[in-house]
């Protein structure tokens, strides 16, 4: 074969393997839209409604309580592992660690991102049967918080990494503490910083290997902190599971509201980092 | 620095300054105690699953363990062969048809596209690598699993309804693909123009280009989104419970229903909380899990640094 031939052959390949991908991921988007939204349109209540006694069994009711359970468990989780983030991320700048020190946790942080989530599920599960409690709400934040640690800080300490460096030295320059010139650095790297936590927020809200175990699975309102839950992630999980249809047919509303959820907050990230588009690197990692 | 913490306390009542300086050394003991938050959770993950899971390495052998056929916890058999079978299928089938799909789109983003094209498919891409993988799934079930059932497994003279392995498998290619696509497409739009230009202008085509230039200067960065694909397909929880069936088996061919190391957590997490030995038995699969994929990504970054050396035009 001629090597002009081939370059032909190959930017088709490329073309038909980009097609497939874009093909493939709008099939996906457009069965949830349209399965999710029909059912939605058809009943919107379901999404504000509290399940029933049986709501498993007969799809009687809505799925509320998934609703709330994953805006009561990913809300403070988030607020909770954005502080350790940033504290950790403003640690590993060269104000405070060595080079040697941040490349090492640096490297820890990368292996914890690439743990499976069930391993977060576990062990927290391991610290709930170690410590005699019962599954609940917070736990949930807490297997959550540590899913979300990881890729918070890599997003934080890639933001702190390409602030300006002008404002660390103007901020010495002024008679500063280190303390006081990390707030401005921080306050600098705003945008990056803002998008790991959108990022962090939409991991957390799609993920439900870490909350199976550690929540309850419940399906009832959640009555308190130390009570059990669920998310929607999980309950779409049980519901695609059950035998009965109505039920099976609330798992595409979910999904639906799961899936506008997680790409508004994609959306709101890109627009907020604006120009500083090169910290967003689309939610992937 | 060489103030202790008391004096500055005392300088704190007097003075600004020392209030400001109280301020930095308190942050600077929080800031620390951060530092070190990725090692000692790395450290308490797998000191805390290591010792939960000694009960069921006491009480039996390790090989054993790992090469038995025969999970039955009710009655005490502890085989994990069946679940490591399901799991080396699964990653195996979706790392050969996911990467090659991933580094053509990627390609073809970064090198061919151009202009509006060019952003409205990354983005999309993107946007989608974000999608949680349990709408994969849930879409799967009524897409993916009448098409293997239906077309798929007919064409290599199999009978099923369609979920299983295979099924999982594509599913989970599905699911890595927009992922291994934007990472590699970020290291090759951060390679240098002169790379490109240079090699066109001692006459290779484009393909000759990427091939043997652009494709190796990137290779590092490659070799990482195709680590991070793998660890996802690895430890996936969400989409194999629901697709493959749930058999402890050693599956007979890949159409058939089996069981991944997650799903075996998944499946027997209610006998999980009564039996003491199932549940050690289940958190040394998670053990397992852990170990794998760590000691994957330290040898990665072995071989990484091997690979800069090697492959780096700079």
């Amino acid at each position: 074969m001629n090597r002009y031939t081939r370059q032909r052959l190959f930017g088709i390949a490329v073309r038909a393997a980009a097609s497939l991908v874009v093909g493939v991921l709008l099939l996906v988007i457009g069965v949830t839209v349209i399965r999710g939204g029909g059912v939605l349109l058809a009943d919107p209540s379901i999404v504000l409604t509290p399940p029933g006694a049986r709501y498993m069994l007969e799809g009687t009711g809505g799925f509320l309580h998934a609703v709330l359970g994953s805006i009561f468990i990913v809300g403070p989780a988030t607020v909770v592992s954005m502080v350790a983030a940033v504290s950790t991320a403003v640690y590993l700048q060269s104000d405070y660690s060595s080079e040697r020190f941040s490349d090492a946790v640096n490297m820890f942080l990368n292996v914890l991102w690439g743990t499976p989530p069930i391993v977060y599920g576990l062990f927290v599960l391991t610290i709930i049967i170690a410590t005699g409690t019962q599954t609940s709400l917070f736990f949930g934040i807490v297997a959550i918080a540590i899913f979300q640690y990881p890729i918070m800080t890599r997003y934080t300490d890639e933001a702190l990494r390409a602030a300006p460096e002008t404002v660390r030295e103007s901020t010495y320059g002024l008679g500063a503490t280190r303390f006081e010139s990390a707030r401005m650095t921080v306050r600098a790297a705003a945008p990056g910083v803002i998008a790991g936590l959108v990022m962090g927020f939409a991991r957390g809200i799609g993920d439900a290997a870490t909350v199976l175990f550690t929540t309850g699975r419940s399906t009832r309102m959640p009555g308190g902190l130390f009570d059990a839950a669920t998310t929607l992630p999980v309950l779409i999980f049980d519901q695609a599971m059950s035998f009965n249809a109505e039920v099976r047919s609330h798992a595409y509303a979910a999904a639906f509201v799961l899936t506008v959820v997680v790409l508004g907050l994609i959306v709101l990230s890109k627009l907020l980092a604006g120009r500083y588009a090169r910290y967003t690197p689309g939610g992937n990692r | 620095m060489t103030t202790d913490t008391d004096d500055l306390r005392d300088r704190a009542r007097s003075s600004r300054l020392g209030r400001r300086l109280l301020a930095e050394r308190y942050s600077s003991y929080w800031l620390t105690a951060a530092g070190y938050t990725a090692i000692a959770l790395f450290a308490g993950i797998t000191l805390l699953l290591f010792y939960r899971s000694l009960p069921i390495l006491s009480e039996y052998p390790l090989s054993s363990l790992l090469t038995s056929a025969n999970w039955d916890p009710a009655a005490n058999e502890f085989g994990f062969l069946p679940a490591i079978v399901g799991t080396v299928y699964v990653t195996v089938l979706s790392m050969v048809m996911g990467v090659p799909v991933a580094l053509g789109a990627a390609i073809y983003i970064a090198e061919y596209a151009e202009g509006r094209m060019k952003t409205l498919v990354a983005a999309l891409i993107d946007v989608l690598a974000a999608v949680p993988s349990v709408i994969f799934g849930l879409v799967a079930l009524i897409v993916v699993v009448p098409f293997v059932g239906n077309y798929v497994a007919p064409v290599f003279g199999e009978n099923t309804v369609g979920v299983g392995i295979f099924t999982v498998s594509l599913v989970m290619a599905i699911v890595i693909t927009p992922f291994m696509t934007s990472l590699t497409v970020e290291s090759l739009e951060s390679l240098p123009d002169e790379l490109r230009e240079t090699s066109l202008g001692v006459g290779a085509t484009k393909f000759e280009t990427i091939r043997s230039v652009l494709l190796r200067a990137a290779g590092p960065g490659i070799f990482s989104a195709i680590l991070l694909g793998f660890g996802r397909v690895f430890g996936a929880t969400i989409v194999p419970a629901l697709l493959i069936g749930g058999q402890t088996q050693i599956p007979s061919s890949v159409f058939s229903s089996g069981q991944t190391l997650p799903t075996l957590i998944v499946n027997d997490f209610g006998e999980l909380m009564s039996l003491p030995l199932t549940q050690s038995a289940l958190i040394f699969v998670g053990l397992m899990l852990v170990v794998v994929v760590w000691l994957f990504n330290f040898g990665a970054m072995l071989v990484q640094r091997r690979l800069k050396r090697r492959w780096q035009y700079r």
